[in-house]
């Protein structure tokens, strides 16, 4: 029982940067904009929450940091897929590539240094004494909790929210949303906004909760195992939660595997979860080779308001 | 309801673009869908608005950007020292570039060109180490050829799960630059560490036999010419052969593709071979000619930086030689000014800027600015 | 006494980039009427539709509704005056329900549990019952067939409080019976006092609904006049600007060999539903056979097995005298079958490439050597063939998307009928075509049939199935469910048959898909 325990904590503690880079990308998607800019909106995430923390001592400060730097990317990506119509696949990779260099560049100067312990934890010890649940939930951290009750908050209102409902309309079909007079350009924007923010935060979590000091490029691919897990949960912020601590179990289990005294080299272990998220995107495909995969239809394309149909 | 895999909707090229517009004044923002190709000055905007936005993080670091960039450009171009190092460097970045390229052409995003680097760079040190009595006439022979199967299935390993199983390749082949790292590390802290190395993560020095010949006592190797036949004969089989003919074909149009018989998925899986041999040639042309091992972090980010070099160049050969020269020499450039105190991770920086706005310009000059009436 | 009219457009022009879609146009409709808006594809009619509701703003112009002035600048400005259209490709979001499209752009209540949802529902069902639109309120757009599609936009309209309704080329989707049934609605729209515009290329139907009718050609409003001054052959020379040449019967020509004998046939579609159903048809030598029916009944399948893009599960098919390979284009193209595929922009033609480029398609295997071009040989060979086939084009580096429809198919038939074909598969070959082109292409696929090649025409336009066809065949639910000879097709019979109707009294009660 124990193990289990500690093997939910782990996924949890390691799955939750996923998720919210996930959950902020799910919205973006939705919306029907490609999204592949999230490893390099992390790692600006990250790295600007640990200057802000490191500088000022502030969690609130830090974190608000993150979400302004990665909302300022968010408007440059949005600019390029929604006004300019460029390329989304570029664009997302542009920002990628600029979020790592420019993340190495700013974080030269705090590179190893500490930020340990700054996020506080919610202490229910009242569940302390509860067998199973008691392990799991009593001594989770403020962003942990913040993303039980995302998940749930994105759940319902994309299912039961009039704004919801648009959001699904403009990613499946602009064209009919824009007729029926919801602003598709607007909304794209804001849901670009606002799911980068939460690929900032995502990086931030990292940074703060699970691996407290800044490293270059210390998301280490989870950017792009964000992007693999939106399609394993099929675009829906429940399952995201699942796929999302799913990774973040495979991500602790090398570690774990290394504990208990293998013969594996630790770099067999450490490839676990990219060789893992492969094979999971075969699977789907091969299972769902007949169906469609669930992606907004529109997903990609860019809107151009006054077409001729 | 029939739906395509997201993958064939996103053809290089734009999709035809009606007119649109929207007021500004009494002017007029108009979209030309005639437009296809931007013109060439602006390129040139793109880069120099890019060292402008950066310069302004550099002013922030509390450093004259003007400066820095002289430094950066005397660095790279201003001695004879520099520019054999910024064609060291435009080696690897050209071989790459051809390799993207040639994937981009048909709109598979191929971004595991470093992986595909290490694999090949790996594979190549494979021989020395597996066959350190070879004859002396083949090892460079065997080197060169087993980096490019080496990139070469590290590549198909990204088309297989495309073709077969509509996965999605950016991911899988971002996944399996991870990978290919991590086995370098383990080679390198592992089974081929240099026992006489005192802990140097890397495999022992080559022989003579195993390195590639230098020009003079610059760095300057032989990878070059292996650059400049790759870039050629590139041109060569855009232009002039059939099967140039239906990658033509394939990038333009999958469907139309499909009604001339043609089979793309067994293209997707040459072209990932070809593209991924590409870049696993570099990797061979680096360890032979520049480092003369295989060790720990031997790519400072070629692979990525060889999709800016393919993105500049629109995928060009002549462009592609241009642009992998610069970015040689920004790479050069990063390097030389830490002596003044700055990382040299800014030359990922402007890298990273200049294909921003490398595409924004691209698009931007579709718009056409006309006076109303 | 003045009249008032429920609309009136004055001096309206609508100029795309260069061209001018909308010339200086005055349209007025009367409150309460039906209104047709009668002409050719590309006469302009949609666009002045999607100016009064609010989908395109007009270059220059004024719009009156109810003798007021407007401006109506979005969709939303035309649903407030009342106004609400049915476009010709549905503007539905295929994964939401009917009730949810109905209520989509709604601002009203944030938080929508199941009860409002259910509220909702009933208020839809209330509305679409009182007009005789029945459909599965609570089912996703996708399950629904298009018929109902058509309802749930209608009813989306009156939702939304219009009591202005235009139907954009309603019936082009429908099967005669539908469309029978769409008329009924319209009447009792008008009789609510509703004002009703439709716009249209097909005569009868605009003889049987309408109370007036406009007529447009090249982007501008010619006539307009009530339905009794006037007649069918009357509307036909305003409609096409000359006397529509009694359509003179395509010699009869002895029947060849069997050329094509597909015998059942079963065919998976994408996913998985079956498209195909033990077809069985055949096709001789040096005839057109047309095939009918309704979109979605396999009549893309079909086109794709025949040219070696689609795999068939079961049967088989024998092509001069001996089988096809299945799934093989190549194969296809080496039997000597042409294809003019149904969309020639996405997936007959190349748009960024040249005129070279373009008519290698087929051939470039045969045009080159060694593996290498010759490309001073296929340049020569694509100017000899612009000419034979008079393609309007700068040069033979222009990228085709800048070519003309028109063009664009010339040069597309230059490239098949170059190929020497046997046979040739016709997909919706001249849509989207001014006359003189569809003429061309007309008279290019007789000219076929005169020199022995047979030609399987798969159109939605009965009128030209009708007039080039040596026989008919009707597809329903993947299978041939009618064959009619020249002078025996009649549009009643061919409707029956489209409408799944084997035989009189024998309705199918299967759902066309």
């Amino acid at each position: 029982m124990d193990i289990f325990v500690q093997i939910v904590v782990a996924a949890i503690s390691s799955g939750t940067p996923l998720l919210f880079a996930t959950l902020g990308g799910i919205l973006i998607e939705r919306s029907g904009i490609i999204q592949l800019g999230a490893e390099g909106l992390m790692l600006m995430g990250a790295v600007i929450a640990c200057m802000t923390y490191l500088n000022t001592g502030n969690l609130a400060l830090a974190l608000m940091a993150a979400c302004a730097i990665s909302a300022v990317l968010g408007v440059v990506h949005a600019f390029m897929c929604v006004t300019l119509r460029a390329n989304q696949i570029v664009s997302g990779l542009a920002l990628t590539l600029f979020g790592t260099g420019l993340s190495a560049y700013l974080g030269k100067s705090i590179t190893g240094q500490p930020v340990a312990g700054a996020v506080p934890k919610v202490n229910l010890n009242f569940l302390e004494n509860v067998p199973v649940i008691g392990g799991i939930f009593a001594h989770l951290d403020i962003l942990t909790w913040f993303s039980f009750i995302l998940v749930i908050v994105l759940h319902l209102y994309i299912h039961r929210t009039s704004w919801g409902l648009h959001l699904r309309a403009i990613g499946d079909n602009p064209p009919t949303a824009d007729v029926m007079g919801i602003r598709v350009q607007t909304f794209r924007y804001g849901y670009i906004v606002i799911g980068s923010m939460l690929i900032g935060l995502a990086g931030a979590d990292l940074l703060m909760v699970y691996s407290p000091t800044w490293i270059e490029g210390m998301t280490a691919g989870r950017g792009w195992i964000a992007v693999a897990l939106i399609i394993f949960a099929r675009w829906n912020p429940i399952r995201a939660l699942f796929c999302a601590y799913f990774f973040g179990a495979l991500d602790t289990i090398g570690f774990r595997i290394q504990l208990i005294g293998s013969e594996i080299p630790s770099y067999f272990l450490k490839m676990i979860p990219y060789i893992v998220t492969i094979l999971v995107l075969m699977f789907l495909g091969w299972r769902n080779r007949n169906k469609p995969s669930g992606s907004p239809e529109s997903l990609g394309i860019p809107y151009i308001r006054e077409q001729r149909f | 309801m029939s739906k395509q895999p997201v993958q064939n909707t996103l053809a290089i090229e734009q999709p035809d673009l009606t007119p649109r517009r929207s007021k500004l004044l009494s002017l007029r923002i108009e979209l030309d869908p005639t437009r296809k190709e931007s013109p060439w000055w602006m390129t040139i905007i793109s880069v120099l608005l890019a060292l402008v936005f950066c310069g302004i993080f550099i002013a922030a670091n509390g450093m004259n950007p003007i400066t820095v960039y002289s430094k950066m450009i005397t660095g790279a171009f201003g001695t004879t020292f520099g520019i054999t190092e910024t064609l060291v460097k435009s080696i690897p970045l050209l071989l790459c570039g051809i390799g993207v390229a040639i994937a981009y052409r048909i709109s598979v995003w191929n971004i595991g060109a470093e992986g595909q680097f290490l694999a090949g760079a790996m594979a190549a040190t494979a021989v020395t180490v597996y066959f350190p009595n070879m004859p002396v006439y083949l090892v460079i022979p065997a080197m060169i050829v087993f980096s490019i199967l080496g990139g070469g299935i590290w590549g198909l390993l990204t088309a297989i799960p495309r073709t077969y199983f509509q996965v999605n390749e950016l991911i899988t082949s971002l996944m399996l630059n991870y990978v290919a790292m991590l086995a370098l590390n383990y080679f390198v802290f592992g089974p081929w560490k240099d026992p006489k190395g005192f802990n140097f993560p890397g495999t022992p020095v080559f022989t003579d036999a195993q390195s590639l010949p230098v020009l003079g006592d610059t760095r300057l190797h032989l990878g070059l010419v292996f650059a400049i036949i790759a870039v050629l004969l590139y041109a060569f089989l855009m232009k002039y052969t059939r099967w140039g003919y239906e990658l033509r074909l394939i990038g333009a149009n999958p469907e139309a593709a499909k009604n001339a018989g043609i089979k793309i998925s067994r293209h997707i899986l040459l072209v990932m071979l070809i593209s991924g041999g590409m870049a696993g040639l570099a990797g061979m042309a680096e360890v032979s000619g520049v480092t003369h091992r295989l060790m720990y972090g031997i790519s400072p980010g070629y692979g990525y930086t060889a999709i800016i070099v393919a993105w500049l160049a629109k995928l060009n050969p002549l462009g592609l030689v241009i642009s992998s020269f610069l970015f040689g020499g920004l790479i050069v450039g990063g390097f030389s000014v830490q002596t003044i105190g700055l990382p040299s991770s800014i030359s990922s920086m402007i890298q990273g800027a200049i294909l921003f706005f490398l595409i924004a310009g691209s698009m931007a000059s579709k718009f056409r600015i006309r006076r109303n009436g | 006494m003045l009249e008032t009219y429920s609309v009136e457009m004055q001096g309206i022009v609508k100029q795309f980039g260069s061209v001018t879609a909308n010339d200086h146009v005055d349209f007025k409709a009367k409150a309460g009427e039906i209104h047709a808006l009668l002409g050719e594809n590309g006469a302009g009619k949609s666009t002045m539709m999607c100016m009064l509701s609010g989908v395109y703003r007009p270059t220059s112009g004024e719009i009156y509704i109810h003798g007021e002035k407007v401006k109506i600048r979005s969709p939303k400005d035309a649903m407030k005056l009342g106004i609400g259209m049915v476009f010709q490709n549905f503007r539905l979001v295929q994964t939401l329900t009917a009730a949810e499209n109905i209520i989509l752009g709604e601002k009203t209540s944030f938080w929508r549990g199941p009860g409002w949802m259910k509220k909702k529902q009933e208020e839809i069902e209330a509305i679409a019952t009182r007009f005789g639109l029945t459909f599965p309120v609570d089912r996703p757009i996708w399950q629904l067939s298009v018929g109902e599609q058509q309802r749930v936009e209608i009813v989306k309209t009156l939702y939304r409080g219009a009591d202005l309704i235009i139907l954009d080329e309603p019936t082009s989707v429908l099967t005669p019976g539908e469309a029978d049934q769409l008329f009924e609605t319209l009447a009792q729209l008008k009789a609510e006092g509703k004002t009703v515009i439709i716009t249209t290329h097909k005569l009868k139907e605009v003889m049987a609904i309408s109370d007036s009718i406009s007529i447009m050609r090249k982007g501008k409003l010619t006539h307009t006049m009530e339905k009794s001054e006037t007649n069918e052959r009357e509307l036909a020379r305003l409609m096409v600007g000359k006397e529509l040449t009694a359509q003179k019967p395509l010699a009869s020509r002895p029947k060849g060999k069997p050329l094509l004998i597909v015998d059942q046939l079963d065919v998976y579609a994408d996913h998985g539903r079956k498209a195909l159903n033990q077809m069985e048809f055949q096709v001789h030598e040096g005839e057109i056979v047309g095939v009918a029916g309704v979109a979605g009944n396999g009549q893309k399948e079909l086109a794709e097995v025949l040219t070696g893009l689609r795999s068939w599960h079961k049967g088989s098919i024998t092509f001069n005298g001996s089988p096809l390979k299945n799934a093989s284009v190549r194969g296809a193209i080496e039997a000597r079958i042409a294809h003019v595929p149904e969309n020639r922009m996405k997936s007959g033609l190349a748009g960024s490439l040249g005129i070279v480029d373009n008519l290698l398609f087929k051939s470039y295997r045969k045009r080159s050597r060694y593996g290498f071009l010759r490309s001073r040989a296929n340049r020569s060979w694509s100017q000899s063939l612009v000419e034979q086939f008079d393609v309007r084009t700068p040069g033979l580096d222009t990228p085709v998307r800048q070519l003309s429809g028109g063009n664009q198919q010339k040069l597309l038939f230059a490239r098949e009928v170059d190929q020497d074909p046997l046979f040739m598969v016709a997909v919706h070959p001249t849509q989207g075509l001014d006359v003189g082109a569809t003429e061309g292409v007309h008279r290019l696929l007789t000219e076929m049939r005169g020199q022995g090649k047979s030609i399987l025409l798969i159109s939605e336009d009965l009128d030209e199935v009708m007039q080039l066809s040596d026989r008919i065949l009707v597809i329903y639910n993947g299978r041939m469910v009618g064959e009619l000879a020249r002078g025996e097709a009649t549009r009643e019979q061919i409707g029956l048959y489209m409408a799944g109707v084997r035989d009189e009294g024998d309705a199918e009660e299967e759902k066309v898909i």
